[in-house]
């Protein structure tokens, strides 16, 4: 347990990646006693995972967007925030009481303000032979890039769709990763609905870098487009990917050793939900989004959600976002700093948003990849099928939670971050209703575990001892 | 406006065992359940399926209760996960044992044998992964568990199937008596039935002063939590004399660990908030039972909304304020074990205005001053 930590601060902030630096840099600049929650050994999140002790020696494998985080963690190693990594945050109260685990021992302690950057989570991808050994999420794969250098070794297929897929591709590629085929789901029907969003996003960021990394990875790698099924095929572990694509109906077959699946980013709402933060779907996005007023303000006072954890906007807005959260707090006792960071937040976040509604339209999944059919699994921890879910809606079951009570989906160890959404849509195609009416998992502290003796540990309350009811 | 001969709020377990025995008794019924069923306390308490350690007042129920669920598949067409592994109470040390031993007799002398005290040797044939400490302890062999949610959700469709209506998301707000029946009003229309019945759990506190015979009722959140699976260690229900704690490991190796230490609750918005400070106490109690426990992993915690009495006993039994309402309610966070006798109570009280069970020590006479 870190003995340095106080029972209380101004600010604390979860999460070490752009949104939390930024966010607990300019908090701790202006005086304010601020502490910031990491789980890693080391800050920059998984978009900047490793930037300050990173294995690889050649700067350009991982791009010159990679290394803009190395300013931030400069800044934020220079502004006077309590550091806490290898910490993991296992609850927070609508009270701000947060509870801690470091260094194997546990403890509560009391933020006036919190800051929740806990970024985003790849969408499932529940396909038919998803959880076979060997198939693996494309962010697993570009953590052990980042962290260890390690690239795949074998037959490497990636398949799905959305600009980390092909960030990925290029930055495997410079590793001296061969890649045998992309598999791009991207369906007709996005790409056509995306052409409305064309104009803004002609204007934005992305445009010159997205182009520039698309064509250096199509001219190394063989891709295939408008891929309308996909399944992962083998006994003990993969041995074969097959895909139909719109051109031909019929599946193709081709062996592979890892097949690295992904199709875009969600956030990660697991604490903000457990704190009881009010939510709503986002039928752009396709996940449930926090409600946050534009400095990322929940619905419990005095709680704050910077970052991809508000709603995808990418890492660059990721860092803004957490400007506009911690400038909110400043205002109290430097409003003359918090105006100016706000206003350069402000302005830099339109700069980004523009191109935004074009890529979510554009890369957004097609539906046969987003809702299971049959024995595909949807829930992997408790093993549920998605024909379970389906007929358990039949015998009368209308949401997530009553789900949990039948079928013990969500229910695993994962705490519904990688089935959350999958069951939730199923739901709602089965009801003919829409992912908002059913809602999804309540979720239950702690959002990480936590083994019993650390639990036992917590420092004594003679309250608790006296509170208790005969059962 | 719809109406039946009974409109019972809540669907919890006891509304929905109400309304299933009412439904036997030829009864039409209507459940007004202002969420949806087996929300609150009814789906997610700790499913003990208990008579050990009851108050004198509740083993006859609980006794009577057991004979139901003994056959619950033939009641509800649905085993409700009931598994009768037994339920046993330790004692950490000679004290916590004679004052079972005199229990246990007390209990004898007036009919009662379920009770059986047990040394040292006996209770490590029951949990042989006991802590050495433990001196013995007492056991009711066909007491045992069983799946909440799953239980009430079965007394529901079993009700349904004899024709009861469930209105979900319907919460009763004002309730009238006049020419020989009740009306209630919610925001979503009108009900009306010659009898009512309260079994509104936390809630029921309100409806009760509107019948203008408040109770001391505290709504409470019930805390629980669940570990990832280990390997199987122990088989029945697990208490302990003198510290609050309710433990079980489920056949997927999942253990539950409960003993009614209160969270917060907050009946208008239905939110439940946990006291880490006293799920401590809880997981230091299951710790120095069990030691292997130390390193198994908490995965979820959570609160059910219940509803306490001062003196930890239901209020079962008419009203003393108006003609045919009878109440249910208050279960102090067991309740979930008398579920099927209670029902069956409340519907001979409705139907024949008399039940063969003693329920005088749980008439809300009791908080009235100056009643009988």
């Amino acid at each position: 347990m870190s003995p340095g930590l106080r029972d209380e601060y101004d600010v604390a902030v979860i999460g070490a990646g752009p949104a939390g630096l930024a966010a607990a840099s300019l908090c701790a600049r202006a005086k304010l006693s601020t502490v910031l929650f990491d789980e890693q050994a080391a800050p920059g999140g998984q978009i900047y995972r490793g930037i300050t002790q990173s294995p690889l020696a050649d700067r350009s494998i991982l791009g010159a967007d990679y290394w803009a985080g190395e300013k931030i963690a400069r800044e934020f190693f220079a502004s006077g925030v309590q550091y806490v990594p290898r910490a993991t945050v296992w609850s927070v109260t609508a009270e701000r009481e947060i509870g801690v685990s470091t260094g194997g021992g546990s403890r509560l302690l009391q933020a006036k303000h919190v800051i929740i950057a806990t970024g985003a989570l790849e969408r499932p991808f529940p396909i038919p032979g998803w959880t076979l050994p060997g198939v693996m999420t494309a962010g697993a794969a570009q953590t052990l890039l980042k962290s260890s250098g390690i690239v795949p070794d074998g037959r490497t297929v990636l398949a799905g769709s959305g600009p980390l897929l092909w960030l990925l591709a290029w930055q495997l590629l410079n590793a001296g990763a061969t890649l045998d085929a992309i598999l791009d789901t991207t369906s007709r029907e996005s790409r056509a609905r995306a052409r409305t969003h064309l104009p803004s996003f002609l204007i934005s960021p992305y445009l010159l870098k997205g182009l520039k990394l698309l064509r250096s990875v199509r001219k190394r790698v063989r891709v295939v487009s408008d891929v309308t099924q996909l399944e992962a095929k083998g006994d003990a572990r993969v041995q074969s990917v097959a895909y139909a694509t719109a051109a031909q109906g019929a599946p193709v077959g081709m062996p592979v050793d890892n097949l690295l699946l992904h199709q875009g980013v969600v956030p990660n709402v697991n604490l903000a939900l457990s704190i009881g933060i009010e939510h709503r779907w986002d039928e752009e996005q396709l996940c449930f989004v926090p409600v946050l007023s534009p400095s990322g303000a929940t619905s419990v006072p005095g709680i704050y959600i910077a970052g991809d954890g508000g709603g995808i906007a990418g890492a660059q807005a990721a860092a803004w976002r957490g400007v506009m959260s911690a400038s909110d707090i400043v205002r109290a006792v430097n409003p003359e700093a918090a105006r100016r960071a706000a206003k350069a937040a402000r302005t830099t976040l339109e700069h980004f948003a523009r191109g935004r509604k074009f890529l979510d339209a554009y890369y957004r999944p097609a539906p046969q990849f987003r809702v299971p059919a049959g024995d595909t699994l949807a829930c992997r921890c408790e093993e549920v099928t998605a024909r379970q879910v389906i007929e358990t809606v039949a015998l009368g079951c209308p949401g997530p939670n009553q789900m949990k009570s039948f079928l013990r989906c969500g229910m695993g160890p994962c705490q519904g971050r990688l089935c959350g959404l999958t069951v939730t849509e199923l739901i709602a195609r089965e009801r003919g209703v829409s992912p908002q009416e059913v809602g999804y998992y309540r979720l239950r502290p702690p959002v990480k575990p936590i083994t019993v003796a650390e639990l036992a540990e917590l420092p004594k309350d003679d309250a608790a001892v006296k509170a208790v009811v005969r059962i | 406006m719809a109406t039946a001969d009974v409109v019972v709020i809540g669907g919890g377990l006891h509304g929905c065992s109400a309304a299933l025995h009412l439904a036997r008794a030829g009864a039409s019924v209507v459940v007004l359940e202002k969420d949806h069923v087996a929300r609150h306390a009814s789906g997610v308490n700790a499913g003990g399926v208990r008579r050990l350690g009851r108050d004198f007042a509740e083993v006859p129920l609980s006794v009577a209760s057991l004979e139901l669920w003994n056959r619950i598949e033939e009641l509800v067409d649905d085993p409700c996960g009931f598994e009768r592994v037994g339920q046993v109470k330790v004692a950490e040390d000679e004290a916590a044992l004679q004052s079972m031993r005199e229990r246990s007799e007390t209990l004898r002398r007036s009919g009662f044998t379920h009770e059986e005290v047990i040394g040292r040797d006996e209770l490590r044939e029951w949990l042989p992964a006991v802590a050495p400490h433990c001196v013995g302890g007492v056991v009711c062999r066909d007491d045992g568990a069983a799946l909440p949610f799953r239980t009430t959700l079965a007394f529901r469709r079993k009700a349904e199937s004899l024709g009861v209506r469930f209105h979900e998301g319907i919460c009763a707000q004002a309730f009238e008596r006049s020419g020989g029946a009740w009306r209630v009003w919610s925001p979503h229309g009108t009900f009306e039935g010659g009898a009512l019945v309260n079994a509104a759990g936390a809630w029921a506190g309100e409806i009760a002063r509107q019948l203008g015979e408040p109770v001391p009722m505290a709504a409470t959140a019930l805390m629980l939590m669940i570990t990832a699976p280990v390997a199987p260690f122990v088989k029945p229900v697990v208490g302990v004399q003198g510290r609050p704690l309710s433990f079980k490991q489920y056949a997927n190796g999942t253990i539950m660990i409960g003993g009614g230490q209160r969270g917060r609750a907050d009946l208008a918005t239905n939110r439940t908030s946990l006291d880490y400070a006293r799920l401590a106490f809880n997981a230091r109690t299951a710790a120095d039972l069990f030691p292997r426990l130390r390193h198994a992993q908490i995965v979820r915690a959570w609160a059910g909304i219940e509803g306490m009495m001062p003196d930890g006993i239901p209020v079962i039994g008419p009203s003393c304020t108006q003609e045919r309402a009878w109440h249910a309610f208050g279960f102090s966070a067991h309740g979930f074990q008398l579920g099927p006798i209670v029902g069956s109570i409340i519907a001979d009280l409705v139907t024949r205005g008399a039940t063969g069970l003693p329920i005088t020590p749980f008439s809300i006479a009791r908080f009235t001053p100056g009643a009988a």
